[in-house]
């Protein structure tokens, strides 16, 4: 326990760690940004690179803006940068209570794919998976896309079958997918045991452009850009409550003050509870902590990621060497931002079987965040019983690889009041019945 | 570490002997309830920063469900209290006034 007890600790301080490194001004900044090159760094150079201009502006609530989003994720920064870069609407604010970045959008394990089995599913991460293919040049902000590969192991007859059937829904959505053998996948990633005892490995999905990305350039590269088109990212600023009036969303109150808004937008991941609350209704949905944790960093040994969903644990190596390990989420509510003690080890001693080499490595240090999972593990992008406020939600614990689709369909529907992307994903399904079952479809997410 | 005293076998669990069951006290709506009362019933979760009331099962123990009212935000434990009720007890609710003054959670308080 007390070992445990010490990867908390260090977790914590990782955490904060990340908040110094915010890069940020007082200063208003009435000049254009200046773009990232190889020239850039040839020129600041020159002054030691002291004078690198701040990523974004430090902004000042106004009395009022069309549009409030509530939540500076990945998921709020992106809806807002769609909002003025394909609808032109850039009387935005980004109101964030913490710092940009410091919720899931930090924490996850940055797995991106696409090979969903429901159709509505695959079509809104494979828009997203596309929007990050080109990210880093759309954005002129590095973020590191690394379409290394995904492969989903499956380890029992049921999953073989599973995967067989995504392959073909995938073929049919136009997602790139694959069902291969045993021998391919011991190809692409040697340091695994096929055999069992337990679980022996029947073969894979495997989705070549799938891979990950820098989360928290994805953020500050979002940020960076909505500031650039006169978007007010808030920092250290919390909603407090939902101003309405006969129905309609007139603005919310925040800790620094009020700021009335014409539309509203919810994105704030395990706290849509909370903002729902604030708004006056209900939501189909549940926050539990998911956690992550990483080894010591060693030479380069896998270079794609692995899903043994069976088992309930996943890996790969970030570009620092550290094996990043991800599993399930705790099985009750909570907001502890830590996660239990045992799924640690539980997540551990699942992939020794199948990955025998981890049983010699040194844990370095462990997080956690707050998940908002649904009951068919599907997100909810939707109007709301309040006129003038959507809610972006529902992630749960994969909702990284979904932020550009997600911006990108968000902020239509909340432009336009519909969009083809999140159509299916409204709030009114579990009603209907008409539920997007990926729970089944995945086994574990991310 | 997160424990719970079985009311049933009276055991001290830890939460690794133990299966989280849900949101407590749900009123089941079946054929011939309004839209709005079965959507409730089968889908829409209190969800609290804060007091929660929680079904719990001893399953490597004694088998047993039983009730359990936790805080999220902290993990405190606040009692437990037998499965065949659709109410806390009195004394848990004082409990949980006197720790957490102004909470709410569904109609109680
Ligand atoms: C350990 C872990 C591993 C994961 N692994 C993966 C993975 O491999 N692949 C994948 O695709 N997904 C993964 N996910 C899921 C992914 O991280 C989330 O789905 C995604 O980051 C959600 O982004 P978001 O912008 O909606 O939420 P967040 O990034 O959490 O942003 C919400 C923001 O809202 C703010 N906020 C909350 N309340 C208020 C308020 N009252 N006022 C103002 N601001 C408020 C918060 O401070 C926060 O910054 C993982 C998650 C975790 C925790
Ligand atoms: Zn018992």
């Amino acid at each position: 326990m007390s070992q445990l007890h010490g990867i908390v600790t260090v977790a914590h301080t990782s955490t904060y760690a990340f908040e110094c490194i915010t890069p940020e001004t007082d200063e208003p900044d009435s000049s254009p940004m200046k773009r990232y090159s190889a020239f850039a760094i040839a020129r600041e150079a020159f002054s030691g690179h002291k004078n690198w201009d701040r990523a974004w502006r430090k902004a000042q609530p106004k009395k009022r803006y069309d549009v409030v989003i509530v939540g500076a994720g990945g998921h709020g920064l992106a809806t807002a940068y769609y909002l003025g870069k394909n609808f032109g609407i850039t009387n935005v604010a980004v109101i964030e209570k913490g710092w940009l970045g410091g919720g899931n959008t930090g924490r996850n394990t940055t797995i991106i794919r696409s090979n969903y089995l429901q159709d509505p599913s695959a079509a809104i991460y494979e828009k997203a998976r596309s929007l990050y293919e080109t990210m880093s040049q759309d954005l002129n902000y590095n973020v590191m896309f690394s379409p290394r590969g995904v492969m989903m192991l499956a380890q029992t007859e049921h999953e073989v079958r599973g995967y067989l059937r995504t392959a073909h829904a995938n073929a049919l959505q136009g997602v790139e997918t694959r069902f291969i053998t045993p021998r391919e996948v011991k190809e692409i990633v040697p340091i695994i045991n096929l055999a069992g005892p337990r679980y022996p490995v029947l073969g894979a999905l495997w989705q070549e452009r799938a891979g990950s990305a820098r989360h928290d350039a994805v953020a500050w590269g979002y940020a960076r850009a909505c500031s650039a088109m006169g978007i007010d990212i808030i920092q250290q600023c919390a909603v407090t409550g939902v101003l309405q009036e006969a129905g309609r969303v007139t603005g919310v109150q925040t800790t620094k003050g009020d700021i009335s808004c014409e539309k509203l937008g919810i994105v704030v991941a395990g706290h849509s509870g909370d903002l729902a609350n604030m708004a006056g209704f209900r939501l189909p949905l549940e926050s539990v902590p998911l956690q992550a944790l990483v080894s010591e960093p060693i030479k380069p040994i896998m270079n794609c990621v692995v899903m043994a969903n069976t088992v309930h644990g996943y890996m790969s190596q970030s570009d620092k060497g550290e094996m990043v390990i991800g599993g399930g989420t705790d099985g009750y509510n909570g907001f502890t931002q830590r996660g239990s003690f045992h799924h640690v080890e539980e997540t551990v001693r699942a992939l020794i079987e199948t990955f025998p080499m981890l049983s010699r490595l040194k844990m370095l240090r462990q997080w956690g965040g707050i998940v908002d999972v649904t009951g068919d593990r599907s997100p909810i992008l939707s109007k709301t019983p309040l006129e003038g406020c959507f809610i972006n939600s529902g992630w749960g614990t994969g909702g990284f690889k979904a932020i550009p689709g997600s911006g990108w369909g968000f902020a239509e529907l909340m432009a336009k009041g519909h969009s083809p992307l999140t159509e299916e994903f409204s709030m009114s399904r579990f009603r209907e019945g008409k539920f997007i079952d990926e729970s089944v479809a995945a086994g574990v997410a991310h | 570490m997160l424990t719970f005293e079985c009311p049933c076998c009276g055991a001290h669990a830890d939460e690794t002997e133990l299966h989280a069951g849900g949101e407590a006290h749900i009123k089941r709506f079946g054929p011939g309830a309004s839209d709005d009362d079965f959507e409730g019933y089968l889908f829409t979760r209190e969800n609290p920063k804060g007091v929660h009331f929680e079904r719990w099962r001893h399953v490597n123990g004694c088998g047993k469900w039983f009730h359990a009212a936790r805080c999220t935000m902290t993990m405190e434990v606040f009692g437990t209290y037998p499965a065949q009720t659709f109410q806390p007890p009195k004394d848990l609710l004082d409990k949980i006034t006197e720790k957490r003054p102004g909470w709410s959670w569904r109609d109680l308080s």
